[in-house]
């Protein structure tokens, strides 16, 4: 008695309860290399599973095991020179070599290094920021899908057959088998009524004609009336919902005052419009601009890790994003955002010139324009200018002075809420 | 040719469930004809996911939720899609049916591979050796499993996550240290667990009041008279002692704690037998998959194949290569089971003086014999030939750390066979693997202290991680825990104190 049973397709994530559980002990740990993980990775590269890893120690299952020490006689195969009795030094590196190695790609050996899905990279992402639910949902889905018709399939479900196709299939089968039957037994009817006007009944050569009409009858029956392989099924495959294309621009000052932490509360901001971005529009571009006096476009990797001293001219930068505009992304084609973030330092008189920029030029061709203000002092001047653009311009412009990531979210609130609501 | 045409099984290498079947009964044949007695099977097919998740509840169907399978999970998966390991192809179940999972990304030859070796091979093992038999029940684990799994969970809502992990936890911390090694488990039944389950909690939780009532107090006795150890002789099974005797503890958290104690003492027999085990599983499949070549009924490619992975399977890399890292269980058994089969068939003077019972015997009536009543251990001390030790060049070597160098030991040589073949045998041995640890005294009258005591062996110290392991063990007996060292000479030392 011969049992086969198909498992592939029952409890699939099996272990994800499981798997969970280890996330949700071990969450500090995780959360912090997942913060390590954005500091060192692209915004456009959170779009999939990560790897990260956690100190070794802080997950062990300890058990009673003995530790190095005492006598022991230890068995071992391959003997290629030793005799009973020899001895020689204890091999470098302990006995069995136990210690901690580094891989070669430059984990620790002693690191937990395991993949976070999507889903679960982005919660813990999320969580850091403090979004509303409905709101993370929304980010963290994938593109929908609609089903469009693709032509026929031989295979699928039979609610999908495809009548029409299926009988024509069947009846064409039918012609193809079953013709030279039905001429052959034309022929012989023929010769079976020449032969009875010539010869008469009870003639042996009529016995065998009609022998073999009859013969050629049971095969032309026996040719099926429909076959499996004539069905046809409608096919349908998925296609992403058409969506249009954006342009973002993130804007940031790099100036002496900017420190890495700045810039890593700076980077979760872009990295939240991106994401948002992302669920929106089907392609996306990315453009860096830098400023301390002068501006300059550049990649992400220079845009993040480089650091200048010396005076801001904000100015400078939304000048530097006017122009691409007006080279790049002019067509009505291009939906334009912009984020900036900066600690508020700008020369007195340009931060006038800022406000004319926006005014006048900028915040006429985009969707949506954000400025967070990093920074624990009182604000400046810049920051009052940016005041007046955002009572002029309400739903488009948003503004906010934050001191860590978890208050990065209002600023997208207006944002957010027209698009998910 | 005509009539090898009828008699060849499906080639290629795609598999279907046809051709599955078609080899499972071909296997199930010749198995016949060798006399292997064996559990009906199910052939399980599951996917490369699934494959990760039945390592990480180390194989078993149904298991309870840990986050420690979590972390095995993500472990396993991390280095599989790195490629840094394969998934071992088979996983097999010692249950009544016994189960044998197929992974779909095998090709046809594999497929007919872990038939022989799982369904056929460790499923006569399971059925026949003494161990197992003895100690699992192969009818009623699933079943427990099941009870495990619903009660855990249900635990879970009435407690909290977090308490019931924390429990599970600190029970892991001490799963080597939860089975019989003498007594004999009983059998394991759902209904009677389910329906005993709610008596004993209320029975145990009468006998640990008792234990721990108030006698009326006798002055001047009490201080003088030294108080009598309890238990009176050291408990080996420390979950066991902990799950009757522990004052604080909840039923429920008894009940979890004789769970986590039931499936040790499941797993034990397989950690005492893997060399005898694998080796005998493989010995099996190479046998029925070369019989079945020889009868004609596979082609050539097929068996290239074939014999490609069993060669990787029984490689041992010698002590001096990078791959190398312990005696390869396959490689030792496979060789051990074919080398008792050449004895019996082909015995040289060397074997008859060796094995003079069973030099020139049948060797299916030996190979019965072997598998049925050993364990690796014994199995090795009884059956390891000085052929073998000369083809795998086994030597030993003697690390004291009194002295500053390294001594080689028996080699295989004349000279050396005997004591070298005691060496390997006793590298087996559990109780000289793992330390002995055993529950010394609770002290019921003072501060309710559970000691616990260390019988060092050959000098060898315990690892620093048992600070963390004496955490949980506080955590389950909910009063200090102390741990002790007791010397060969019968000198003690404090080694810790926690709780």
């Amino acid at each position: 008695m011969i049992r086969i049973v198909d498992r592939r397709f029952d409890s699939k994530n099996k272990s994800s309860v499981n798997r969970s559980r280890f996330i949700r002990r071990f969450k500090n740990q995780i959360k912090k290399a997942v913060s390590d993980t954005i500091d060192k990775s692209g915004i456009r590269d959170l779009a999939e599973g990560k790897r990260i890893g956690i100190p070794g120690r802080d997950i062990a299952e300890p058990q009673f095991s003995t530790g190095h020490g005492g006598l022991r006689e230890q068995v071992l195969p391959g003997n290629d020179r030793f005799s009973t009795g020899e001895t020689f030094d204890r091999p470098q590196g302990g006995s069995g070599g136990r210690g901690s190695k580094a891989s070669p790609d430059g984990e620790g050996m002693d690191d937990f290094v395991f993949t976070l899905t999507r889903d679960e990279f982005m919660e813990i992402f999320f969580e850091e920021l403090a979004l509303p639910n409905l709101l993370k949902r929304h980010l963290a889905s994938i593109t929908e899908f609609k089903r469009v018709r693709a032509g026929y399939s031989q295979t699928g479900v039979p609610t999908n057959i495809n009548l029409v196709r299926t009988m024509r299939g069947a009846a064409g089968r039918r012609i193809a088998v079953g013709g030279p039957y039905a001429a052959r037994a034309k022929e012989l009817e023929a010769e079976l009524a020449r032969l009875l006007d010539t010869v008469g009944e009870g003639d042996p050569e009529v016995t065998r004609v009609r022998q073999e009409i009859a013969k050629l009858k049971v095969r032309a029956e026996a040719v099926p009336f429909i076959d499996s392989f004539d069905l046809r099924y409608n096919n349908h495959v998925k296609v992403a919902q058409p969506t249009t294309q954006a342009v973002m621009f993130c804007l940031m000052d790099i100036s002496g005052s900017m420190d890495e932490e700045k810039k890593n509360i700076a980077k979760r901001f872009f990295t939240l419009l991106y994401l948002f971005l992302n669920r929106t529009y089907e392609h996306i571009d990315v453009v860096f601009i830098r400023h301390h006096t002068v501006a300059e476009e550049v990649d992400e990797e220079n845009f993040f890790h480089s650091r200048e001293t010396g005076g801001t001219v904000v100015s400078s930068a939304l000048k530097l994003m006017e122009k691409v505009i007006q080279t790049r992304y002019s067509s009505s084609l291009w939906n334009i955002y912009g984020a900036q973030a900066s600690d508020g330092d700008n020369w007195l008189e340009d931060s006038v010139l800022c406000y004319e920029l926006l005014n006048e030029k900028i915040l006429r061709q985009t969707q949506f324009y954000a400025y967070i203000e990093i920074a624990e002092d009182n604000p400046q001047n810049l920051w009052e200018e940016y005041e007046k653009v955002q009572t002029s311009h309400q739903g488009v412009f948003a503004m906010r002075r934050i001191k860590n990531a978890t208050e990065i979210y209002p600023v997208f609130h207006d944002l957010f809420k027209k698009r998910v609501g | 040719m005509a009539r090898k045409k009828s008699t060849a099984l499906p080639g290629g290498s795609e598999w279907s469930f046809e051709s599955i079947e078609a080899y499972d009964r071909a296997i199930g044949k010749i198995a016949q004809n060798y006399g292997l007695d064996c559990y009906p099977h199910l052939l399980e097919i599951i996917s490369t996911e699934q494959m990760m998740d039945a390592y990480a509840s180390i194989g078993m169907p149904v298991y309870y939720h840990h986050w420690s399978f979590g972390k095995s999970f993500l472990a396993t998966e991390s280095r599989y899609k790195r490629g840094q390991m394969g998934l071992a192809y088979e996983i097999v179940i010692n249950s009544d049916p016994c189960i044998a999972y197929l992974m779909e990304e095998n090709t046809l030859p594999m497929q007919a591979l872990v038939i022989a070796h799982a369904a056929y091979g460790h499923n006569s093992f399971f059925k026949g050796n003494h161990l197992f038999k003895q100690w699992t029940a192969a009818n009623a684990i699933i079943d427990y499993l099941v009870f495990a799994r619903n009660f855990i969970a249900e635990c879970e809502e009435r407690h909290g996550q977090d308490a019931v992990e924390h429990l599970l936890d600190s029970c892991h911390a001490l799963m080597n240290l939860g089975v019989d090694r003498y007594k004999r488990a009983p059998k394991l039944s759902l209904q009677k667990e389910q329906l005993r389950q709610r008596e004993r909690e209320e029975y145990l939780q009468t006998q640990v009041n008792q234990l721990w009532r108030t006698l009326p107090p006798q002055p001047g006795r009490d201080s003088q008279t030294e108080e009598k150890r309890f238990p009176v002789e050291p408990e080996e099974n420390i979950l066991y002692f902990i799950e009757k005797n522990a004052p604080l503890l909840e039923p429920w958290q008894r009940e979890v704690i004789r769970i986590v104690r039931k499936i040790a003492q499941y797993f034990h027999p397989q950690r005492q037998t893997q060399v005898m085990n694998e080796g005998w599983a493989t010995f099996w499949h190479y046998t029925l998959l070369n019989t079945l070549y020889d009868e004609n009924r596979v082609s050539d490619g097929f068996m290239m194949e074939f014999l490609q992975s069993h060669t990787n399977v029984v490689y041992q890399p010698p002590y001096n290569s990078k791959w190398y890292s312990s005696i390869n269980p396959y490689a030792l058994g496979f060789n051990m089971w074919r080398d008792l089969k050449r004895v019996c068939e082909q015995p040289t003077d060397e074997d008859r003086r060796w094995f003079p019972d069973i030099a020139g015997s049948d060797w299916r009536g030996t190979f019965q014999f072997a598998m049925q009543n050993f364990k690796d251990e014994s199995f090795i001390a009884q059956y390891l030939s000085p052929r073998m030790m000369r083809e795998f060049r086994f030597f030993s070597v003697v690390d004291d750390d009194t002295s500053p160098k390294l001594r080689v030991g028996p080699i295989h040589d004349d000279q050396g066979y005997q004591t070298l073949r005691q060496k390997l045998s006793d590298q087996y041995n559990l109780g000289s693997r793992e330390p002995n640890i055993q529950v010394w005294n609770m002290d019921r009258r003072g501060d309710r202290a559970l000691t616990l005591r260390y019988f060092s062996y050959q000098r060898r110290p315990l690892h620093d991680d048992f600070n963390a392991v004496l955490d949980h063990v506080a955590h389950l007996w909910g009063f200090p825990v102390r741990l002790e060292e007791q010397t060969a000479s019968g000198e003690v030392n404090r080694l810790g104190e926690k709780g």
